[in-house]
Parts: C-alpha cells; sequence; structure tokens
C-alpha cells in the first residue's frame, strides 16, 4: 500500500481498533515525544507497555517498562516505534515471533522503512510509518486544533468528552459516543 | 515528512468555500453551541496538577492562559491554515505582530533578511527602524528584478520576505521565481497574502514556507478588528542545518526538547507560539478573533465581488478625462496583466492606486467631494475607502521620496467595497466633476 498519504478512515480504524499498545524506545526522560506519546495514549484509554531494556522494571507514569516485546504479559494489538529507522527491521524481527501477532506496526515520524513495511504487510499486519499516533488521536479528535494546526477534517457532529478531564476529547463522535 | 498531518479522504477534498465555514470549527463538546463561542476568559481550570504539568511542558493539547492559546482564537487559527493549505497557523494581535513573531522566530542579532521594496509602508518602517533595534537587517530588493534578490543574499541571510499583490501600487510578485532564490539559498520565504486572500492566491502552492496576514483587512473584512495570522507551511526543513536554532535545537525554556523533532511539519507554528507570543505577547482578543472568523465564512463571496467592482471601477477611471494612470493589474494592458492572469485568474483584488492630471490639489479635492467613499486610512472593508498618500499617510516625505514610494502629489489610493457597483461610480464621478 501506499505510505505517502494515508486516508482518515484507516487510521481511525486502527486508533479504534487496538487497545494494548507496546513502545519500543520508550523513554523514562519527561522531555522525550518517546515519554509523552505513552503518557497521552495511556490517558486516552489504551493499555500501553513500554519496551527499553535500560528501564526494564521500572514504573513511569504508573506504566511498567519491559526488556523486550517477548516480555510483555498480554497480547499486543499494534507496536509503536521509537527507534531509528535502520532499528526497524530487527524490531519487525521480534514482531513476527510474538504469539498471537500483533495487527499493526506503527513507525513515528521520520521512522520509514519500506522494505520492513512491505515485510510486515505480507505477514497481514497493518502499517502505519512517519506519523505520531498523539497527533493523528489529537487531529481525528479534534484537540489538535485547540494549538491551532490544521487537522483537516470537518464535522458537525458534536465531539465527545472523554473521562473526567474536560480538556480532553475522544475520537468518537455524537451518538455513538460511550 | 511532508506529508504528516495530511489525512482526509484523498477522493473528496473539501472545497473553498466549504472550508470557510466549517474548518477548524466543530459544535461545542458541553454545550452544543453550533457557532463558536467566544471564549472571553484569561485562564483554564486543570484537570488535576499532572494535567497541568503536562500542558506546560507541551507535552499535551489543552489550554493554560489566552496569551498563549484560546478555544475561539484557535478556530481562526486552525481555518486559516486550511484556506491557505498550510499545517498550522498562530493568531496574533495585528499584521504587524505576525511579521515581528515569525522575524523573532527566526533570525538572531546580527542576521539578515532580504525583503521586496515593494511593501506596504508601515512594513518598510517596521523593518527599516524598529527591526534594526533588535539587529535585524533588512536589505531591500526589487520584485521587478528577480536577480536581484539573488544578488542580495549573503551567509547572514535567513529568510525572504514578499507580499504576493503589493500594497498599495497593484504590484503582482513573481512568487514562484523568488520561491527558486530562497530554496537555492537555503532560507525560507515568507509571503504576506493580505491584499490577496487565499481565495484570490494559496503562496504556499507557489513555494511560499509562511504566508501571514494583516487579518484587519478582507479576512475580517468589516473593518471592525486588528488582527495578525502566521500560516505555517509546514514545506522548511528545520533540521537541515543549525541556523534555525528555535527548531532545530534542544529548548532550555522546555526542558531541553527539540520543537521541529516533536512537531514535525507543523514545528514553525509552534515555536512562534511559544517561544514568540508566549514571551514576547501580542495575543488577539478572542472577541476579535470571533469577528474575523465570522468575517471568513463570506470571504470568497466577498473577494468575487470586491473584484469585480474592482475592475469596473478601474476601466471606468481608466477611461475618464481628468484621470492620468491608471494601476490596476486586472485591467489588460497593464504593467503586471501577464503575472495577474498567471496567479489571480479570480480576480486581482480591490486595491489600487491612479493618478490625477490635476495633481496635488486635485487628489485634494477628490478626497473631500466623495461621499460614498471613506476617507480613511484602512484597506478591506466592505465600504469603499479612499485615501490621497501625499497628504495623509506620506504627507512627512519630500516629493522625491512620495513619487518613490509610489505615493506622488498626483496619486489616490482606492479600497474599492462591496456596494453596489454603479453606486460606486457614480460616487466617484459626482466627485470628479467638481475636482
Amino acid at each position: 500500500m501506499n505510505h505517502d498519504h494515508y486516508a482518515d478512515a484507516y487510521i481511525r480504524a486502527i486508533l479504534e481498533g487496538v487497545r494494548t499498545i507496546a513502545m519500543v524506545g520508550a523513554s523514562a526522560n519527561a522531555a522525550r515525544p518517546s515519554y509523552f506519546v505513552m503518557k497521552y495514549l495511556s490517558e486516552r484509554g489504551y493499555t500501553v507497555f513500554p519496551i527499553n531494556p535500560g528501564q526494564a522494571g521500572n514504573v513511569v507514569a504508573g506504566l511498567t517498562f519491559h526488556a523486550r516485546l517477548a516480555d510483555v504479559p498480554e497480547p499486543i494489538d499494534m507496536v509503536d516505534v521509537f527507534r531509528a529507522p535502520e532499528a526497524v527491521p530487527g524490531v519487525l524481527d521480534e514482531v513476527l515471533a510474538l504469539s498471537p501477532l500483533p495487527k499493526v506496526l506503527w513507525t513515528q515520524l521520520g521512522v520509514r522503512h519500506d522494505e520492513a513495511a512491505a515485510r510486515a504487510e505480507a505477514a497481514g499486519l497493518q502499517v502505519v510509518m512517519n506519523r505520531c499516533p498523539k497527533i493523528e488521536y489529537g487531529r481525528l479528535s479534534g484537540e489538535i486544533g485547540w494549538t491551532g494546526v490544521n487537522s483537516r477534517t470537518l464535522s458537525a457532529r458534536k465531539p465527545a468528552l472523554l473521562g473526567k478531564g474536560l480538556q480532553r476529547l475522544s475520537i468518537s463522535r455524537g451518538p455513538k459516543a460511550p | 515528512m511532508d506529508d504528516q498531518t495530511q489525512g482526509g479522504d484523498i477522493a473528496r477534498e473539501p472545497g473553498f468555500a466549504t472550508l470557510a465555514v466549517h474548518a477548524g470549527a466543530q459544535p461545542d463538546p458541553t454545550t452544543g453551541a453550533r457557532a463558536t463561542p467566544i471564549y472571553q476568559t484569561t485562564s483554564f481550570v486543570f484537570d488535576d496538577v499532572d494535567h497541568a504539568a503536562a500542558l506546560f511542558g507541551l507535552q499535551t493539547f489543552g489550554n493554560i492562559y489566552s496569551r498563549i492559546t484560546n478555544p475561539t482564537n484557535a478556530v481562526l487559527e486552525s481555518r486559516v491554515a486550511a484556506l491557505e493549505g498550510g499545517t498550522a497557523a498562530l493568531a496574533v494581535a495585528s499584521g504587524h505582530a505576525a511579521q515581528h513573531l515569525v522575524f523573532h522566530t527566526l533570525l538572531t542579532p546580527g542576521d539578515e533578511f532580504i525583503a521586496s521594496r515593494k511593501l506596504y509602508g508601515g512594513s518598510i518602517n517596521q523593518f527599516n527602524h524598529a527591526f534594526k533595534s533588535f539587529g535585524w537587517n533588512v536589505v531591500w530588493a526589487d520584485p521587478d528584478d528577480i536577480e536581484s534578490f539573488e544578488r542580495a543574499v549573503t551567509p547572514k541571510t535567513k529568510a525572504i520576505f514578499i507580499e504576493s499583490i503589493a500594497n498599495p501600487g497593484g504590484v503582482v510578485t513573481d512568487v514562484a521565481a523568488i520561491s527558486a532564490v530562497a530554496k537555492k539559498a537555503g532560507v525560507p520565504l515568507i509571503v504576506d497574502n493580505t491584499l490577496a486572500t487565499p481565495y484570490l492566491w494559496q503562496p504556499i502552492k507557489d513555494g511560499a514556507d509562511i504566508v501571514i496576514h494583516s487579518a484587519t483587512k478582507f479576512l475580517g473584512g468589516h473593518g471592525n478588528s486588528i488582527g495578525g495570522v502566521i500560516v505555517d507551511a509546514g514545506t522548511f526543513d528545520w533540521s537541515a542545518t543549525d541556523r534555525y536554532p528555535f527548531l532545530s535545537q534542544p529548548r532550555p525554556e522546555y526542558s531541553g526538547m527539540v520543537l521541529h523533532e516533536t512537531f514535525g511539519n507543523f514545528a514553525f507554528a509552534i515555536a512562534a507560539r511559544v517561544l514568540g507570543l508566549r514571551d514576547l505577547g501580542p495575543a488577539l482578543s478572542p472577541f476579535n478573533a470571533f469577528l474575523i472568523l465570522t468575517g471568513i465564512e463570506t470571504l470568497g463571496l466577498r473577494m468575487q465581488r470586491h473584484s469585480e467592482n474592482t475592475l469596473a471601477v478601474a476601466t471606468y477611471l481608466a477611461a475618464h478625462p481628468k484621470v492620468e494612470w491608471v494601476s490596476y493589474p486586472g485591467l489588460a494592458g497593464d504593467k503586471y496583466n501577464a503575472l495577474a492572469q498567471r496567479y489571480l485568474p479570480k480576480g486581482a483584488g480591490a486595491v489600487f492606486t491612479f493618478g490625477l492630471k490635476g495633481g496635488y490639489e486635485a487628489g485634494v479635492n477628490l478626497v473631500s467631494g466623495v461621499d460614498l467613499f471613506s476617507h480613511l486610512a484602512n484597506i478591506g472593508d466592505t465600504r469603499s475607502l479612499i485615501i490621497h498618500p501625499a497628504s495623509t499617510t506620506h504627507r512627512q516625505l519630500s516629493d522625491e521620496a512620495k513619487t518613490a514610494a509610489g505615493a506622488g502629489p498626483e496619486v489616490v489610493r482606492l479600497s474599492v467595497g462591496i456596494e453596489d457597483v454603479a453606486d460606486i461610480i457614480a460616487g466617484l464621478d459626482q466627485a470628479l466633476d467638481k475636482v
């Protein structure tokens, strides 16, 4: 599939479909995107497993780090890769060794590896590259517009508030809201 | 990274009129209010301490304080970004504030930028005087001589600044040609698109990296609110060199965060907000944002009517015995007509100048004799506006300097409104009779 451009429906189906996300290259440093993307997704209702051998066993923002994908105690729906592009094939090897197989391989902004993507797709995974799930969630929920970003979405349906916080929206819309 | 925030249904991109009404706005999640509410508040309650920390660290989306973000202003920002085809925008207190924040984000003391000589007089003043006191040095170039931009490039050059249609003289700038110079020099191209508006021209398609607006003019369109907007095209690679440290280097203000790495193709808009607006403070009032936003809903309709009326008025004046010359790029035979046909197929806008055979005296008599036209120093109003620069805005200049600035003694500037064109022409006609 074409990885230069993704339709909203493709991204939305992935973000609505997955519940557990393993984040390879997650950080314990609060100034790093690999920390606050993990925290943001956790606050939006996903079960997030940070993966970083140097942090294994540590609990950060309420989330327990694991050394390797194979150590995660639950089935993983999506693997989000916060590593340099050349590390993606190695991560993919670990992903493909998991059972059950994750449904989605996602690589962060600036991270793209077309050969690995083709291999993941051949194994039946959906692939998103060079995107940030936090930005995509914020774009589809409308939260990103609070910062003046062009969400490239239009909707006349009322957005759904998420949880107890008022400054938090869900990607669900109108009558379909929980 | 160029495609990062592009989503949407590929098969069906919304048209301009749809974006002008809808982009950036959604029903209020708590009350269901359909029009964008005016969030007339300084501050926003945090969900909890953790949420506050995340907001201050730029780690989550949300509002803290209206100097930095405000939900009404944010709808305006998202909408202008959508209309210009940019990734994000920042709304500020005025067009001048927009320019200040753009250059603050790009330049450090001792740097240079190249600017077209054919600019709004207020911008020429800002660049020559206020910016010099910050150590940001303007180097002027001639938009009719593209090579003059190339010759002006030095190792200190950090940006190029032009107006798409220059105020007041109806100069149409060859944006694509100047974009090629900027790309070769490795610097961003900043385009002031105030006079054209994105309805008539979207300079990002011709290579602009940053677009700015005085929203006071056609975006708001009703002469009721001062405001400015900065649009990030998302096209410039801030990390290709270390020349733009606000974007490419760890920021001590935010615990070492690198804005380009974190925010990708909308990093410039974020930098202008959190390192510019936050610290320098020219925030837009949410009430003004609401009025400008309401104006934008009819932007396409108005610009169409403005341009039709203006072409008719310019045609009438060109044939009038008391008129020496008319400078409107929409007129066949005008110096800029070829560029207007290429860049402005929907119309050449509403602002132009013309010269009276009777010189200074005739100019003064004309502005004194008009009834429907308002004699004032603004443009881009629903109402028709007139000014005689030599006796007002350019009064202090010598005759030679007036002429060089396109404000010679015989020059009159019009901003043609959206009234019935027969009334506009009749209004000018009766005043010209008395000149």
